[in-house]
């Protein structure tokens, strides 16, 4: 059985996931996300030794297609629908520190 | 309300015109959205140019395709080229996509037209339509009630006779739940057999597109017309569109069915009764009917909940205010990605987003996503060893007929549990609908399931045209 989920690992995940979250809503998905893992421990506990994992319903392999170049949508109708555009360009605010 | 079958019959004859059609379909959205709230987005302009197009196909001597004139409803997660699609989402507010869906491409080829974009719960996550950020839709049936989700919008539409048929996204049964909760046929067709390019992605191993209509012909014709590969989805099966219209009359005389434990198991009694009545009027069509087990599919629901927000959260981890839809402003790149997220998700979203990233985080793969993907590898061999005995599997759809609102919006777990039955069939990646089968409590429709192995849909499509004729229609 998994350790259970604690108010600690979901403020975590919500961090990763690029989520903030306020303390009522940390005590509330924490409770609900327990109850879902709850329910997975039915699963959790299972022998499957040897089972092989299935991650699509299809055994698929790589599907490629010839390497020719193909139309694709026009620039300026992409930068049309962002939120920010500089220069031919989605804009962004700054990635790093100010330079020192 | 006409059938999709019947419009085509008489736009071809000249008895009608898609022109006509459609404004018959505008004046009935006109009439019952603002109560129902089934669309988010009527595109009036499109539409009236598309129908335009199959009138001219026509006068110039085209049959005008095989749904000339069909007004069709489309759900929100759906790219149609410079139509609003939100996925009921703030986080998608105001977007225009700059492509259109293959499904949509192929509906304008065969001389359907689409009039809008439906209401769902929010990235088709949920199974009310309470969870969209814009509003539920009502159930046209009883609007106290919910329309079942994600596709509510869209089954809304057809049972509220807006349109004769619409497209809606099944990933755990958002489909063929609300078809159910409607009155409707809800199909979740063969992973693979239609294309998912355009459909904004929730779970991408187990969603797929699929008709809803009020009749079984109907729904045979949106699916071959919207079936087949497409190079611009890699998951796509191989082959053309199957035929299934010409085997709807197939009857199901000397096929063998089986009823499963477990997709009645625990359903309310008045749904119980409608599925024993349908396994009697199989009987009487000449089918043997058995009872079966199959023990599996009682971990259906625990997988589900952590393959489907496990694939969720890497699928949803696009919308970061980078290149469309909303942006909140922020002192960095993090900053602006972590505000645009809070602000434009809601609380369903998140939970799943949080319950998929730490079912992928280190520590905890093993014993979540690991375990749930090798449990469906046996739901997959449990499936197939069923299908050595019988030809076809029936069950509910859902535990209960359509519910009220508020009902289960406190308890995420009760409200997933109303997938029960229809999970299964998409870890499989199998086939499965749901054909409207009498009524229960307070004459809501109660839908019946019938399940198959991948591309078994023709005999599917016929074991259903049997229990519409049973049911009277």
């Amino acid at each position: 059985m998994a350790p259970e989920l604690r108010r600690e690992d979901v403020a975590h995940v919500a961090r990763l996931a690029r989520l903030t979250l306020s303390d009522a809503e940390l005590d509330m998905f924490t409770e609900q996300l327990r109850s879902v893992l709850e329910h997975a421990d039915d699963m959790a506990t299972l022998d499957l030794e040897g089972v092989v994992a299935t991650a699509h319903p299809f055994g698929l392999i790589n599907v490629v297609r010839d390497d020719v170049v193909r139309a694709s949508l026009d620039r300026d109708v992409v930068l049309a629908e962002a939120p920010d555009v500089e220069d031919g360009r989605f804009a962004v605010p700054r990635i790093m520190g100010e330079a020192p | 309300m006409k059938s999709a079958a019947q419009i085509v019959r008489d736009v071809r004859s000249g008895e009608s015109s898609a022109t006509a059609e459609l404004e018959r379909s505008l004046q009935a959205v006109r009439a019952r959205n603002d109560d129902l709230h089934v669309f988010l987005h009527v595109d009036e302009e499109g539409a009236r140019a598309a129908a335009a197009r199959v009138d001219e196909r026509i006068a110039a001597g085209g049959d005008g395709g095989a749904l000339a004139g069909v007004p069709i409803a489309i759900k929100d997660n759906m790219c149609q080229t410079g139509v609003p699609t939100t996925c009921s989402s703030r986080i998608l507010e105001g977007w225009r996509p700059p492509y259109n869906a293959t499904v949509i491409d192929r509906l304008l080829d065969a001389g359907a037209v689409p009039v809008g974009k439906t209401n769902l719960d929010e990235f088709a996550m949920g199974s009310s339509t309470e969870n969209s950020a814009f509003g539920p839709t009502r159930n046209p049936l009883d609007p106290s009630r919910v329309p079942g989700g994600s596709s509510g919008g869209s089954a809304a539409a057809v049972a509220s006779d807006m349109t004769p048929v619409a497209l809606g996204s099944d990933t755990g049964g958002s489909i063929r739940q609300p078809a159910a909760f409607c009155g409707l046929i809800g199909v979740k067709p063969s992973y693979g057999l239609v294309s998912r390019y355009g459909l904004i992605a929730f779970a991408s191993s187990l969603d797929q597109i699929g008709p809803f209509s009020k009749t079984v012909m109907d729904s045979a014709l949106v699916l071959e017309a919207i079936a087949g590969h497409d190079p611009m989805d890699s998951t796509s099966l191989p082959e053309a569109s199957p035929s299934i219209s010409a085997h709807v009359d197939d009857g199901v005389a000397g096929r063998r069915f089986g009823l499963v434990r477990e997709l009645v198991d625990g359903a309310d009694d008045d749904v119980l009764a409608q599925v024993e009545r349908a396994v009697e009027a199989l009987r009487e069509a000449g089918a043997d009917v058995v009872e079966l087990s199959i023990p599996e599919l009682r971990l259906g629901l625990s997988a589900y909940y952590l393959i489907a927000p496990a694939e969720a959260s890497s699928n949803l981890a696009r919308f970061d205010g980078v290149r469309y839809g909303r942006r909140v402003d922020g002192d960095d790149v993090t900053a602006m990605m972590e505000a645009t997220r809070t602000a434009g998700f809601g609380a369903e979203v998140k939970r799943r987003i949080m319950l998929g990233t730490y079912a992928l985080s280190a520590g905890y793969y093993d014993a979540y996503y690991g375990q749930a993907l090798k449990v469906r590898t046996q739901m997959i061999d449990a499936f197939g060893r069923a299908y050595r005995d019988v030809d076809t599997l029936i069950g509910a759809t859902a535990p209960t007929v359509a519910f009220a609102f508020g009902a289960k919006t406190a308890d995420p777990m009760a409200m997933y549990l109303s997938d029960v039955f229809t999970i299964p069939t998409n870890l499989a990646g199998e086939a499965a609908l749901s054909v409207p089968f009498g009524t229960g409590v307070d004459d809501m429709p109660v839908g019946v399931q019938l399940l198959g192995p991948g591309r078994s849909e023709a005999g599917l499509f016929a074991a259903a045209r049997v229990l519409e004729i049973a049911d009277g229609r």
